[in-house]
């Protein structure tokens, strides 16, 4: 509260006018706030409408994933990690599963890779419409919403065809994928990535692209240089929109990326205008890849046959007493995998999203640490928000394109 | 359709900030010892992924120099997580996994510490983004980062009593918020 001793009496004497005693206000924002996109807790300090600091609070989502993988058989962690970035659970699927193939040393088949390949670039459409929606909402844009969640809901749809569930699929399993793709799958995927060819990247870039209250309320606003991209650990369509080609499916290539052809999406203002075109521009290049991967889709196995690190074919079972053994042995014990550590890094649509996995050599692994993007690229609004007014600070929110699934985990 | 020029309002990008066009030659194991010779450290390469264990007393001059020296350029911080090898001693990994974005190497450094109460210092004046790792893994596994600018609870509550990352805090005994707990009752033993 202000002082009321330290008040001016007189305004009126140029002297004291200067005296005028002003402060800051403190205003909470969040934890439930609609554009705080889930349970984001924001500490401003305001003076008038311009943050002259933001302090942003975390945890409200906190469920230990972390924590509960330690309990858990390798496999069974799978599920798990659809729950992070519930957006994109095919990507999480697909860093950890990534992360214990390299500790086990386990080759995947050419078809498990592509069919991998093709429904992470889906996802990442999936996961950068989700955010086109509601960050073109938060900018009081609302048609784009719809728009945008229509062409998720197909993406979903394939999500069901492949394993029955619309949001957590755990479809990525080690050593491959769960299921062979279903019959009709094909040409359901061909004509999703025709329609978004032809028309349905271009009638969201007619709303947004050239609109001119989307440019105002966006353009210059949230820079971050990209030096402070760097130390902040910023990655994904942020620091592209920065200047910095940096892509981990271009830079350090991870399950068979290097097949395929696509460009690295650029900015250069490093602003949220830039950081919509470069996401505009990958899900292009996505369209791109998933359709080379559609095509290239080789024949064979869609899971490796390990005699220990997979389970063996269902219909196996019927005929071998082995196969039942070892089915029910998998299922039940786990499998040991060799002491060791690894890290790998993949590209999701929010940045790089890391898995660190530390194995004892028991069934259960030691330590399972997730790098999630949004975690590390929350850490850099306050960078982008501080002297500005809240208004663009909605705007930066958006355009980091955060999940607080993540963020917590 | 119209695309609107943008206005660059940034300098040009320097060359030093770009990843390397061609693949980058790999990070050797002699070269990592030849380097930091100095320092006692285990250099170990497991399925291509180096790994740098160096003691907790070098962890701010190796991580200057990997960061500062051309040939590494380490700029970026991506990554800091914590093990509890419970009953090992010493107890607790620190990892930080580190980018090169200029060179385009990946580096893994490890520093044991002895539990139960493990201590180091903090990286935050050479990485910004150390800021929320170093808390999130004083949060949850309970390592201290000394001239951490703001060392504070982060994914749990700020009255929270215990690390739930350390092994030997048991899943699924938590006192549920908003009621008071039993008499006695205390998360984590």
């Amino acid at each position: 509260m202000t002082d009321l001793a330290h008040w001016p009496t007189d305004t009126a004497d140029p002297s004291t006018e200067r005296e005028i005693a002003t402060e800051t206000m403190t205003l909470n924002m969040g934890p439930q706030h609609p554009s705080t996109h889930g349970v984001l807790r924001l500490v401003l300090e305001l003076d008038g409408e311009i943050v002259v600091k933001c302090t942003p609070i975390i945890g409200y989502l906190h469920t230990g994933i972390e924590k509960s993988c330690e309990d858990k058989t390798y496999h069974k962690v799978v599920p798990l990690t659809d729950r992070m970035d519930y957006l994109a659970p095919m990507l999480n699927n697909y860093a950890y599963c990534l992360a214990v193939e390299k500790l086990l040393g386990l080759e995947i088949p050419e078809r498990a890779m592509y069919i991998r390949v093709m429904m992470a670039e889906l996802t990442r459409i999936a996961s950068h419409l989700v955010w086109l929606g509601t960050h073109a909402m938060d900018l009081g844009a609302m048609t784009v919403f719809f728009y945008a969640f229509r062409e998720r809901e197909r993406v979903l749809s394939m999500y069901e065809m492949l394993s029955g569930v619309r949001m957590m699929s755990s479809y990525f399993r080690i050593g491959g994928v769960s299921e062979d793709l279903p019959f009709g799958f094909e040409r359901e995927v061909r004509t999703f990535l025709d329609d978004m060819e032809r028309d349905r990247l271009d009638e969201y870039e007619t709303l947004l692209t050239s609109n001119e209250i989307f440019i105002e309320r966006s353009k210059g606003v949230g820079y971050i240089s990209p030096q402070d991209a760097l130390d902040m650990g910023l990655t994904g369509p942020p620091l592209r929109a920065a200047g910095i080609p940096w892509d981990n499916r271009k830079t350090c290539p991870y399950g068979g990326y290097e097949k395929f052809d696509f460009e690295i999406a650029l900015g250069t203002n490093s602003d949220v205008y830039d950081r919509y075109k470069v996401r505009i521009k990958e899900m292009r290049e996505s369209v791109k890849i998933a359709r080379q991967a559609l095509e290239g889709m080789p024949e064979g196995r869609f899971r490796a046959a390990h005699p220990r690190y997979t389970p063996p074919d269902k219909k196996m079972l019927a005929t071998s007493m082995e196969a039942l053994i070892h089915h029910f042995k998998y299922y039940t014990e786990g499998f040991h995998p060799p002491k060791g550590e690894v890290y790998v890094a993949t590209e999701t649509g929010k940045g790089e999203l890391g898995c660190y996995l530390c194995s004892d050599g028991t069934p259960k692994p030691r330590r399972v640490h997730f790098r999630g993007p949004s975690f590390i690229n929350l850490e850099s609004l306050p960078k982008m928000a501080v002297g500005r007014p809240i208004a663009d600070l909605v705007a930066a929110i958006g355009s980091i394109d955060i999940v607080l699934g993540e963020v917590d985990r | 359709m119209p695309d609107p020029t943008p206005e660059s309002n940034s300098a040009p990008m320097e060359e030093a900030l770009l990843p390397p066009t061609s693949p980058p030659p790999p990070l050797s194991v002699e070269g990592l010892k030849e380097r930091f010779g100095d320092q006692q450290l285990a250099v170990t390469d497991f399925f291509g992924e180096l790994t740098m264990v160096i003691p907790a007393e070098a962890l701010l001059d190796v991580c200057h120099r990997l960061k500062e020296s051309p040939e590494y350029n380490f700029n970026v911080c991506m990554d800091i997580s914590a093990v509890d090898h419970l009953p090992r001693q010493p107890r607790f990994d620190v990892n930080y996994h580190l980018a090169s974005v200029p060179a385009g190497h990946r580096l893994r450094v490890k520093v044991m510490l002895p539990g139960p109460d493990p201590i180091i210092e903090s990286v935050t004046s050479l990485w910004g983004t150390a800021n929320w790792w170093e808390r999130e893994v004083y949060d949850l596994m309970g390592v201290v980062f000394t001239h951490h600018p703001d060392l504070r609870r982060i994914q749990m509550p700020e009255d929270w009593v215990g690390h739930p990352h350390r092994r030997d805090y048991p899943t699924g005994k938590y006192a549920v918020t908003f009621t008071p707990p039993p008499p006695g009752f205390e998360p984590g033993k």
